[in-house]
C-alpha cells in the first residue's frame, strides 16, 4: 500500500491543521483522523468514478499582471457541476491577508480548502517570525503542498499576487505542482480569450483606472465566449497598501456598455412617425 | 475483477430559503432506489444546533454517517466551549468534514439554514467535496434542478460581489417563504420521480424550530 506524505496537514505544533473542523490544535478527546482512503485495489479508476459521479463545481476565468503601479486581480463568478451552473455569485479571489490576494480556478472545493489552509501557514509564520510572508514564501508553501497531492486528481489553478518587501509578486501554482514567477496569467477554462485581449491592451506604465478596465474587459470577452465563466467581474488591486476592490460588475450590463444597441432605421423611423 | 462500488444515489431534493429573522429548510421524505421506493417516510433532515438545521440528499448512507458525525462534533464544540454552534462556524466544520474525505467522498448534496449571530436568516449550500458558499436561497438534489430556475426567478437579488454594493430586494415574509417552498416541491414531484410523498419543512426563528409535514404526490 503506498504510504502518502500527509506532512502538509500538520502544523509546527504536530497535530494536523484543520482538525476538529477549523480548529487548529488537537482539542482534548476529538481526534479527527487524517485524510481517508478508500481500501480498494484500483485507487486511479475509482477517483475517476467518482469525478464523474460526483461532479465537483468548476470552470472559471481568472487573471492577473503587474504593471508599474502594483498587481491587477480579476475573476468571475460562475461554477458549474457538469453542465448545470450552481451558482453565479462565487468568490474566486480570496483575500489570504490584507496585502495577498489568491485566485480560484478549477475545483471549487480543492482552491477554497487549501486556500483557508494557506491563510492559516501564513498566519502562523507571521506569528512566529514577527513579520509578513513574501509571496514567494507563500507560493512555495502552497505549491509544496499541492506538489505531494500530485497525481491523486485534485484540480488546482491559483495565482498568489502581493505586495511584499521586494515591491508586487506574482506567481502561478497548480495542482500538478508547478510554481512559476511571472508578468502576467491567466487561468481557466476562459484564458485563452482573456490572454487575447489581454496581452493585446497589455502596457508596463498604465494608471489603475486604465489597468483595471483592461482586466474587466479581458473578463468579460472571456465570459462572452466561454460557457463555463460568467456572473459577475471583480477586479482588485494590490498597492504598496495592500490590496482594495476596483470594480464589480455583471457580464450581461457590460455587454450592453461595450455594445450598445444599435437602433436599425427602420425602428428609428417607427418612433419619428409616433411622436410627429 | 472486483470492482470497488460503493456508492448508490438515493434520490431526493432540499431546499433552504432564508429571510430576515428566519429560514425555512425543507426536504421530501422518499427513499429510492433504481425504479423502487424503498420508503416513503425517510428524514433527511437533521437539526445540529438550536439555530442550525442540515438538509442533505444523496447516498443515505453517507447521509446518516455524516449528520452522525457532525452531531458528535458539535456535541464536543459545546463541552469545550460551553455554548452551541452558531450556523457560519457549522458551515465551515461541514466543509472541512466534507474536504476530509476529498478522496472517498460523502457522496452527499447538502444545504446548511439557520440563523447566523445577528438573527438573520442564511443558508449555506455545498458540493459533495465540500466547496461553500453562503447564499440567500438553495435547492439540492435530484429535483434542484427543476426547482431553482423558479427560486432564481422568485428571489434572485443582486449579485453581493457588485461594487457599488446594491441592496437585496426586500425579502419574503415567512409565511410567504412557507407557501412558496410547498409550490416548488409540488412542481418538482410532478417531474421528478425521485421525489414526493411528503415533504418535511423545518421553520428556524427567533422562537425557536417549528416542523410542519404536508403531503405529496406518492405516485
Amino acid at each position: 500500500m503506498m504510504k502518502l506524505d500527509m506532512s502538509a496537514l500538520e502544523t509546527q505544533f504536530g497535530a494536523p491543521a484543520g482538525e476538529d473542523g477549523g480548529l487548529l490544535f488537537d482539542v482534548d478527546g476529538a481526534a479527527m483522523p487524517a485524510m481517508e482512503f478508500p481500501n480498494c485495489p484500483d485507487f486511479d479508476r475509482f477517483q475517476a468514478k467518482t469525478k464523474d459521479m460526483v461532479k465537483n463545481k468548476r470552470g472559471t476565468t481568472t487573471l492577473a499582471f503587474i504593471f508599474d503601479k502594483g498587481v491587477i486581480v480579476a475573476a468571475d463568478s460562475r461554477a458549474s457541476m457538469g453542465g448545470y451552473i450552481s451558482s453565479q455569485t462565487v468568490r474566486k479571489i480570496i483575500e489570504i491577508n490584507p496585502y495577498m490576494l489568491g485566485t480560484m480556478a478549477g475545483g471549487a472545493a480543492d482552491c477554497q480548502f487549501w486556500h483557508r489552509n494557506l491563510g492559516t501557514k501564513c498566519r502562523l509564520h507571521e506569528l512566529a517570525n514577527k513579520r509578513r510572508i513574501s509571496v514567494t514564501g507563500a507560493s512555495k508553501l502552497l505549491a509544496n503542498i499541492l506538489y505531494s497531492y500530485r497525481g491523486m486528481g485534485l484540480s488546482i489553478g491559483t495565482m498568489i499576487a502581493g505586495w511584499d518587501e521586494k515591491g508586487p509578486g506574482l506567481y502561478y501554482v497548480d495542482s500538478e505542482g508547478a510554481r512559476l514567477k511571472g508578468n502576467r496569467f491567466s487561468v481557466g477554462s476562459g484564458s485563452l480569450y482573456a490572454y487575447s485581449v489581454l496581452d493585446e491592451g497589455y502596457r508596463f506604465k498604465m494608471s489603475v483606472e486604465e489597468a483595471g478596465e483592461l482586466a474587466r474587459r479581458a473578463i468579460y470577452h472571456a465570459t462572452f465566449r466561454d460557457g463555463a465563466s460568467g456572473g459577475c467581474v471583480s477586479v482588485y488591486h494590490v498597492g504598496p497598501d495592500g490590496w482594495k476592490k476596483l470594480s464589480g460588475d455583471d457580464v450581461g450590463e457590460l455587454h450592453y456598455q461595450y455594445y450598445p444597441v444599435q437602433k436599425t432605421p427602420v425602428e428609428q423611423e417607427m418612433t419619428d412617425a409616433s411622436t410627429s | 475483477m472486483a470492482r470497488f462500488d460503493p456508492y448508490e444515489n438515493n434520490g431526493g431534493t432540499c431546499v433552504a430559503v432564508a429571510g430576515d429573522g428566519y429560514c425555512v429548510v425543507a426536504a421530501d421524505t422518499r427513499l429510492s432506489v433504481g425504479y423502487s421506493i424503498l420508503s416513503r417516510d425517510q428524514s433527511k433532515i437533521s437539526e445540529l444546533a438550536d439555530k442550525c438545521v442540515l438538509a442533505s440528499s444523496g447516498f443515505q448512507g453517507d447521509i446518516k454517517a455524516l449528520q452522525k458525525n457532525l452531531a458528535a462534533k458539535e456535541l464536543v464544540y459545546e463541552h469545550n466551549h460551553n455554548k452551541k454552534m452558531s450556523c457560519p462556524a457549522m458551515a465551515q466544520l461541514l466543509s472541512n468534514t466534507l474536504y476530509y474525505k476529498r478522496f472517498f467522498p460523502y457522496y452527499t448534496f447538502n444545504v446548511l439554514g439557520g440563523l447566523d449571530s445577528q438573527g438573520k436568516g442564511c443558508v449555506f449550500t455545498y458540493d459533495a467535496v465540500g466547496s461553500y458558499e453562503r447564499t440567500g436561497y438553495s435547492a439540492q438534489g435530484t429535483g434542484a434542478k427543476l426547482i431553482m430556475p423558479v427560486l432564481d426567478n422568485q428571489l434572485k437579488s443582486p449579485s453581493p460581489l457588485l461594487l457599488p454594493a446594491q441592496d437585496a430586494v426586500t425579502p419574503l415574509s415567512e409565511s410567504d417563504a412557507v407557501d412558496l417552498v410547498k409550490d416548488v416541491f409540488a412542481s418538482a414531484t410532478e417531474r421528478d420521480i425521485y421525489t414526493g410523498d411528503k415533504l418535511e419543512i423545518v421553520v428556524i426563528n427567533s422562537s425557536g424550530i417549528h416542523r410542519e409535514c404536508i403531503e405529496l404526490r406518492k405516485d
